[in-house]
C-alpha cells in the first residue's frame, strides 16, 4: 500500500513539473509589464511583410505595444495559416490572408466580424469601395466585413523602354506588323510585341508570364485573359458555372493564354513571381507580367542592371468575342483581419484602429504599401512616389477577383490542373479543359448545396 | 568482502527508492513517452482510419458538417476505381524501380571498388558519403539549379542545349530519379561496405587454393554472405522510395506538371484541397502496400539469413 502510494505521488509530481513547464510561458506573459506587450501579424514572406514590420515601429513607439510580423513563403503561406485556424491556435493575432480566402475564414468562423467596428471607424467611407469588398466583404455585397484592406495589388506589366523605343526595332515592328511599336494598346498587340522580340536562337525571348499552378499563379493569369476576351470564371451569385466557364470568350482568352505562353524563355511551366523577375533582370525578355508589389525590385538599380530603362503599364483592354472592348487585372493583395482564438484581440484592434489613419496610409504608400486609403491613392504624392503607382492606380479601377467562396481552394487546383495540362504540357484544346473543369466545378458547388 | 560487492544494480536502485519495485520504476520512466507515442502516433492512425470511411474536411467543418459523415468504403471504391489514381500507382511504381535498382547496383558496385586496397580510400569514402548527409529538401532546390533549361549545369555539362528537366512532363520523373539515385546510392554503398567487411577472409583464401575464379568467388562467397545486408538496403530503400515527397517537393513542386507521385498527390489532396477522409484513405492504400512489400522482402531477408 505504501508502494503504491509513493508511486502515485511520483507519477503527481512528474506530471505537475510538465505542467509547470507548460504553463511557465503563458504566467510570464500575463505578467509582463505594459510596455512588453506584443502582437503577431502573420503574413506572405516578401517586400511588403518588411515594410509593413518597419511600418509598425511607429504603432510601438506611439503605444509601447511590440510588433512581430511572421513571415511564410508563399508556397505554404495558405496552407499554414488554414492548418493553424483549423487547429483553433492563437499562434497570431492579425492574419494578412489572401483576398480569396476571406470567404473560407467568414463562414468558419476564424476571423473576426469588423463589420460594426468598419461602419464605427468610416473604413466603408475612407477605403476604395472596390478594396473593400474584395478584401473584406463576405458575401460579396452583404455588407459583412471581416478585414480592412492591407496591400492592394493587380496583376500589371513592365517594360524594358530603350528595347521599344530603339529606330531599328520600332523600323522592324512597323515593317512585319503594320503598326508602331509601343505600350500594349490590346492583348493581341502584346502577343505581336512578343512574337517579334522571340528570339530563341539568341538566347532572347518574347514575354514573361506565369506558367506555374502551385498555388494560384497561372489562375490568375487565365482569369484575366478570360475576362478580357469576353468570358466568366461563373456567375459569384448563382453559382452556375455551365456556359460561361466553357463559353467562346473563355476558350478564346485560355487559346490565347497558350499561344502567348510559346514565347515564354524554356522552363516556364513553374514560372511564378520569382522567375517573371529574374529573366526580366537577365536581360532576356522585353516585357514581363507580375504582381505590382514586386516591381520595387525591377526600379532598383541594385537588382535590376535595366531598371533605368524600365517603363510599366496596366492590363491594356482587349475586343472580345462579341466585338466589345473589355479590360481586366487579376487582384492580388490581402486584408489585415483579427484571429478570433487571438488571446490580444484588444490590441490586435488598437494596432487596426491605428493603420486605417490617413497618415499611418501615407507612410506605408511612403514605403512601397500598396495602400487602398482613396484619399491617400489620389494624391500627387502618392502618384510620384515610385515609377509604378500610377499603374497601381489604374489596376486598382480595372480589377476583379477570383472565386472567394470557401471551396475557392479546391476550384483553383481542379482549375490549374486542366488549364496547366492545356497551356503547359499541350495536351487537347482550350474547349476539352473548361469543359472537364465546368463539370467538376458543377459537382463541387452541387456538394456545398449551393443549388438547394 | 564488503556487504556492497554483493548488490546488484537493480538491488541498490530498490534501495535508494525505499522500496519502489524495479518494474514501478520502469513503468514511470516509460509512461511519458508512452502517452506521447499514443497521442501523437497511434491516436491519428486510429482516427485517420475512422475518417478514410467518412466523408470530412477539417477545413469545412461549418459548411459540410462538423462531424465526419459515414460513407463505408466509398473513399476506397473511388479511389480504386479512378484512372488517374492507377496512373499514380504505376508512376510511383516506376519511381521505385528505377530509384532501387540503380541505388543497389551503383551503391553496391562503389562498395565493392571502396574495398580495394589504394591511397586515400577513406577520403572517397567520406565524400562519396556526403550528398546522404544533406536534408533532402536542399537536394531538391539544388537540383533545381542544376536542371535549370535557361543556366543550369546539368545541361550545361552533359552538352545537351536547353532541354527543360523540371516542367517537361516526359523527362521530370527522370529528373527526380537522377537526384534521388545521387542521393541515396551512398546509404546502400555504406551498408554494403560494411557486409563486405564482415565476410571471413579465409573462404577467399580456400577458394583461392583451389583457384576458384573472381566470378566463382564474387557468386558463391561475396553474394550469399552479404545478401542479407542487401536485402535490409533494399527494404529500407523501398519505403523510403515509395513515400518520397521531399525530393519532387523541391525539385518540381506541387504543380500540375510534376509526376504524379502517389505522395505528393496525398499532399494535394489532403492539405491543398482539404479533402482530408479522401486523403486518409489514400494514406491508408499506401501504407497497405508498404506493408504488403516489406512482408515479402522480409520473409526473403529471414530466408537470406539462414
Amino acid at each position: 500500500m505504501k508502494k503504491s502510494i509513493r508511486f502515485v505521488v511520483a507519477l503527481v509530481m512528474c506530471f505537475t513539473l510538465v505542467a509547470v513547464f507548460a504553463f511557465a510561458g503563458g504566467k510570464e506573459d500575463a505578467g509582463k509589464p505594459a510596455e512588453e506587450q506584443f502582437i503577431t501579424i502573420h503574413w506572405a514572406q516578401w517586400a511588403p511583410a518588411d515594410f509593413l514590420q518597419k511600418l509598425s515601429d511607429g504603432f510601438t513607439a506611439d503605444t509601447g505595444i511590440k510588433v512581430i510580423v511572421e513571415q511564410t513563403p508563399w508556397e505554404t503561406f495558405v496552407q499554414k495559416y488554414n492548418t493553424e485556424m483549423i487547429a483553433r491556435s492563437d499562434a497570431w493575432d492579425i492574419i494578412v490572408g489572401d483576398s480569396q480566402d476571406i470567404g473560407n475564414m467568414a463562414v468558419n468562423g476564424h476571423y473576426v466580424d469588423l463589420t460594426d467596428w468598419i461602419k464605427e471607424k468610416g473604413v466603408d467611407k475612407t477605403f476604395t469601395p472596390a478594396s473593400l469588398m474584395n478584401f473584406a466583404e463576405y458575401p460579396k455585397g452583404g455588407k459583412k466585413y471581416y478585414a480592412v484592406p492591407c496591400e492592394g495589388d493587380a496583376l500589371a506589366w513592365a517594360y524594358r523602354k530603350d528595347l521599344f523605343e530603339d529606330p531599328m526595332n520600332m523600323e522592324a515592328f512597323k515593317r512585319e506588323y503594320g503598326y508602331d511599336l509601343g505600350i500594349p494598346e490590346s492583348w493581341d498587340m502584346m502577343k505581336d510585341i512578343a512574337e517579334f522580340f522571340h528570339d530563341p536562337d539568341n538566347g532572347f525571348y518574347g514575354i514573361a508570364i506565369y506558367g506555374d499552378n502551385g498555388y494560384d499563379s497561372l489562375a490568375m493569369f487565365a482569369e484575366q485573359a478570360i475576362w478580357v476576351f469576353g468570358g466568366e470564371l461563373g456567375d459569384y451569385s448563382t453559382y452556375q458555372v455551365e456556359g460561361l466557364l466553357n463559353s467562346e470568350g473563355s476558350v478564346m482568352g485560355i487559346e490565347y493564354y497558350q499561344e502567348l505562353f510559346k514565347f515564354t524563355p524554356p522552363g516556364f511551366g513553374d514560372a511564378f513571381y520569382v522567375k517573371s523577375n529574374d529573366a526580366f533582370t537577365a536581360g532576356i525578355v522585353p516585357m514581363a507580367c507580375n504582381y505590382l508589389a514586386f516591381f520595387p525590385a525591377l526600379a532598383n538599380e541594385a537588382t535590376n542592371p535595366y531598371a533605368n530603362d524600365t517603363g510599366y503599364f496596366a492590363c491594356p483592354p482587349q475586343k472580345g468575342y462579341d466585338g466589345k472592348t473589355r479590360q481586366f487585372a487579376s487582384l492580388g493583395g490581402q486584408g489585415a483581419s483579427v484571429v478570433t482564438y487571438s488571446k490580444k484581440q484588444d490590441l490586435a484592434m488598437q494596432w487596426l484602429d491605428w493603420f486605417i489613419q490617413k497618415d499611418t496610409q501615407m507612410e506605408w504608400a511612403r514605403l512601397g504599401g500598396y495602400t487602398c486609403h482613396a484619399e491617400v491613392l489620389n494624391s500627387q504624392e502618392f502618384l510620384n512616389a515610385t515609377p509604378f503607382n500610377p499603374t497601381f492606380k489604374v489596376s486598382m479601377e480595372i480589377f476583379k477577383d477570383w472565386w472567394a467562396c470557401p471551396e475557392y481552394d479546391i476550384l483553383l487546383r481542379t482549375f490549374s490542373q486542366y488549364i496547366a495540362d492545356y497551356v503547359v504540357g499541350g495536351e487537347g484544346t482550350a474547349q476539352q479543359a473548361l469543359d472537364k473543369c465546368a463539370k467538376e466545378w458543377t459537382a463541387i458547388f452541387d456538394k456545398a448545396g449551393y443549388y438547394d | 568482502m564488503a556487504k556492497n560487492a554483493h548488490e546488484t544494480p537493480g538491488v541498490m536502485l530498490e534501495k535508494h527508492y525505499h522500496g519502489m519495485k524495479d518494474k514501478n520504476l520502469m513503468r514511470l520512466f516509460i509512461l511519458p513517452t508512452l502517452v506521447l507515442l499514443i497521442a501523437i502516433n497511434v491516436f491519428p492512425l486510429i482516427w485517420s482510419l475512422f475518417l478514410s470511411f467518412t466523408d470530412y474536411s477539417a477545413k469545412m467543418v461549418n459548411v459540410w458538417g462538423k462531424n465526419p459523415a459515414w460513407i463505408g468504403s466509398g473513399n476506397f471504391a473511388d479511389i480504386l476505381s479512378d484512372p488517374e489514381m492507377w496512373e499514380k500507382f504505376i508512376t510511383t511504381a516506376k519511381y521505385v524501380i528505377m530509384t532501387v535498382v540503380g541505388e543497389m547496383i551503383l551503391g553496391f558496385g562503389l562498395a565493392l571498388l571502396l574495398q580495394l586496397e589504394y591511397r586515400g580510400r577513406g577520403l572517397i569514402t567520406t565524400l562519396l558519403v556526403l550528398p546522404m548527409t544533406m536534408s533532402p529538401v536542399i537536394v531538391g532546390l539544388m537540383w533545381k539549379l542544376f536542371y535549370d533549361p535557361n543556366w543550369g549545369m546539368f545541361n550545361f555539362l552533359l552538352g545537351l542545349g536547353r532541354i527543360d528537366w523540371i516542367q517537361d512532363p516526359a523527362r521530370n520523373l527522370y529528373s527526380i530519379v537522377i537526384a534521388d539515385i545521387w542521393m541515396w546510392t551512398p546509404f546502400v554503398m555504406l551498408l554494403s561496405l560494411a557486409g563486405l567487411g564482415a565476410v571471413p577472409k579465409y573462404l577467399y583464401e580456400a577458394a583461392e587454393i583451389d583457384r576458384a575464379s573472381w566470378w566463382f568467388k564474387f557468386t558463391r562467397i561475396t553474394l550469399p554472405m552479404v545478401s542479407p545486408i542487401l536485402m535490409l538496403a533494399l527494404i529500407f530503400r523501398i519505403i523510403e522510395a515509395f513515400k518520397i515527397f521531399d525530393l519532387p517537393m523541391g525539385i518540381t513542386g506541387r504543380g500540375a506538371m510534376a509526376p504524379p507521385l502517389l505522395a505528393m498527390h496525398l499532399y494535394n489532396v489532403s492539405f491543398v484541397t482539404w479533402k482530408t477522409s479522401y486523403g486518409s484513405a489514400i494514406g491508408y492504400i499506401m501504407l497497405i502496400m508498404v506493408l504488403a512489400i516489406t512482408l515479402v522482402l522480409v520473409k526473403y531477408l529471414n530466408r537470406a539469413k539462414q
